[in-house]
């Protein structure tokens, strides 16, 4: 498998070189369509390594690679999400998903003439989360769960080829949370994306990814990585399953550990 | 919604309007209360109606010399603040001089535009004006400081440059900041020009009352007052709807609305 996100030896600190490290020494690979999770205790630099993944910050030591190109600018293959949902109150449900098509090129250009066939993604998009004639809503006239749905629908539009989701159900009861599961599940299993997870919830991690990287403390480094292989489709049964929460417990120990 | 409200809470505001007038008109009645001290509600309408004619046009004076003013101060306001939030370097460098200035009592300015502009029309502008421009920088600049960093990062992983931002967010967000200001910057452009007016100028609603007062016409320095109160009423309404209809979204809380 060779490498789509490719993280070597990397260094982070903000406020340019006068603070402390953020991430130090941090080494991470992730193959094209796979789904990596992230979790560590927090402050530990989970963050930082989304940015550095998607060019918003650059490392001052090591190099970081997305797609075999070396990361000096913005990745534009990339969509992400976070905790909160951040759509644009002004902007009904629809015309926040079509934001990134006004930005991104080459859809920027081609908004106008193809409007029509974009509105028409976006629907469909929006009913395979489950948000079927909802778009002309107000984000505000949509729940929490439902607010997330059109977030992660936003970062999908422009048919990314790398989701990075910053713990993107925190916000959210369990039921829902375990509800988004299974929408991203779908997702990734549908489009054959590569997705990077950072969450707390360990569940989350094992339910959803191939593998699982585990940071230290502030520096984050990776210290250990777990293959997860439990057989796809997974429904959400094998949280129940002795070896679903062997894994759990074996990463917990490994934070507890991180954490001292 | 409005139309909702029972009866007696739609008239209160008139209810509330006349017993004042009526407890006035007979307070100074009854305490025979002389009239170059306080006209009663009747003088003072009798005063407006005698006189509508100088009140009518020199209220258009003052009018338009808020109006220009407030103008001026929307176009320059809307500009510095998008200024101010698009470089941390320039806010630095504007923010402590702004605050020096808006400190300034802007009568104490007016004597300096008389000498550089003579007295009348230009100095009530431009006091209306500098009176007028500060709220509205702040506002804007609030507006476009306060995006969320997260969606920031969202945008630019995309590629998105400041300015994508700032057209896509930026300004839309500070929108509803931006027109909540501009109630208040008409309420002091109107302080302003008034101001003006009653130091240097030979027309205008200030002046007017000025004679009047340099005459002992106390009937017509109230009937001056009320000539203000109903400008100002309007000018403040008129605010109060353009903000409501631009910016309905940002208004959705129950709250906002009561
Ligand atoms: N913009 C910033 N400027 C300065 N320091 C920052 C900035 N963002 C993060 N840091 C620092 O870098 C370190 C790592 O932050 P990061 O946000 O990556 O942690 P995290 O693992 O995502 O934490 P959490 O799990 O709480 O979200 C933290 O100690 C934080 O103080
Ligand atoms: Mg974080």
């Amino acid at each position: 498998m060779t490498a789509f996100v490719d993280l070597a030896a990397v260094s982070h600190m903000y406020g340019g070189g006068s603070g402390t490290l953020a991430v130090d020494d941090l080494t991470l690979s992730i193959g094209r369509g796979e789904f990596a999770a992230v979790v560590g205790p927090s402050g530990c630099g989970k963050s930082t390594l989304m940015k550095l993944a998607t060019g918003l910050q650059f490392p001052f030591k090591g190099t970081v690679a997305v797609a075999g190109k070396k990361v000096s600018q913005p990745v534009k293959i990339a969509g992400m999400a976070f905790q909160a949902p951040t759509l644009l109150p002004w902007r009904t449900t629809l015309e926040n998903l079509l934001l990134p098509l006004e930005i991104v090129q080459p859809h920027r250009s081609e908004l106008r003439r193809k409007r029509k066939q974009y509105v028409e993604r976006a629907e469909n998009l929006l009913a395979s989360v489950g948000l079927g004639g909802q778009s002309e809503k107000y984000p505000w006239q949509l729940s929490g769960g439902m607010q997330m749905r059109a977030s992660l629908c936003r970062a999908l539009i422009h048919e990314p080829q790398l989701l990075m989701l910053d713990e993107p159900f925190g916000a959210l009861d369990a039921f829902t949370r375990e509800e988004l599961w299974c929408v991203i599940r779908d997702l990734h299993a549908t489009r054959q994306i590569t997705v990077v997870l950072v969450t707390h919830d360990l569940r989350e991690a094992v339910f959803l990814a191939d593998r699982i990287f585990v940071m230290s403390a502030r520096p984050g480094k990776i210290i250990a990585e777990r293959k997860v292989e439990l057989v796809r489709p997974r429904e959400l049964e094998i949280t129940f399953q002795n070896e679903f929460q062997g894994i759990v417990q074996e990463l917990r120990d490994h934070i507890v550990k991180a954490r001292q | 919604m409005n139309q909702r409200l029972p009866i007696m809470v739609r008239l209160a505001p008139w209810l509330f309007t006349i017993a004042l007038l009526v407890i006035w008109e007979a307070s100074v009645y009854i305490f025979k209360i002389p009239t170059f001290f306080l006209p009663p509600p009747t003088a003072v309408a009798k005063a407006f109606y005698d006189y509508w004619w100088p009140i009518y046009n020199n209220s258009l004076f003052t009018l338009s010399t808020t109006l220009i003013g407030f103008a001026l101060a929307v176009g320059f306001g809307l500009l510095l603040g998008l200024v101010i939030g698009w470089s941390r370097t320039i806010y630095a460098g504007i923010y402590p001089l702004m605050i020096g200035f808006n400190a300034i009592p802007k009568v104490a300015v007016v004597p300096i535009l008389v000498l550089w502009f003579g007295i009348g029309f230009v100095p009530a502008v431009l006091t209306a004006f500098l009176i007028s421009f500060f709220p509205i920088v702040v506002n804007v600049a609030t507006g476009l400081a306060t995006i969320e960093p997260e969606l920031e990062d969202v945008l630019k992983a995309l590629g998105a440059s400041k300015l994508d931002i700032m057209r896509k967010v930026g300004i839309p967000r500070s929108l509803p900041y931006f027109f909540g200001s501009l109630k208040v910057a008409i309420t002091l452009a109107f302080v302003g020009s008034v101001i003006s007016e009653s130091i240097a100028s030979n027309y205008g609603i200030g002046n007017l009352m000025l004679q009047a007062q340099a005459q002992f016409q106390v009937p017509l320095i109230f009937a001056g007052l009320v000539a203000l109160a109903i400008e100002g009423i309007v000018m403040y309404w008129a605010m109060a709807v353009l903000e409501r209809r631009m910016t309905g979204w940002a208004q959705r809380s129950g709250f906002a609305q009561g």
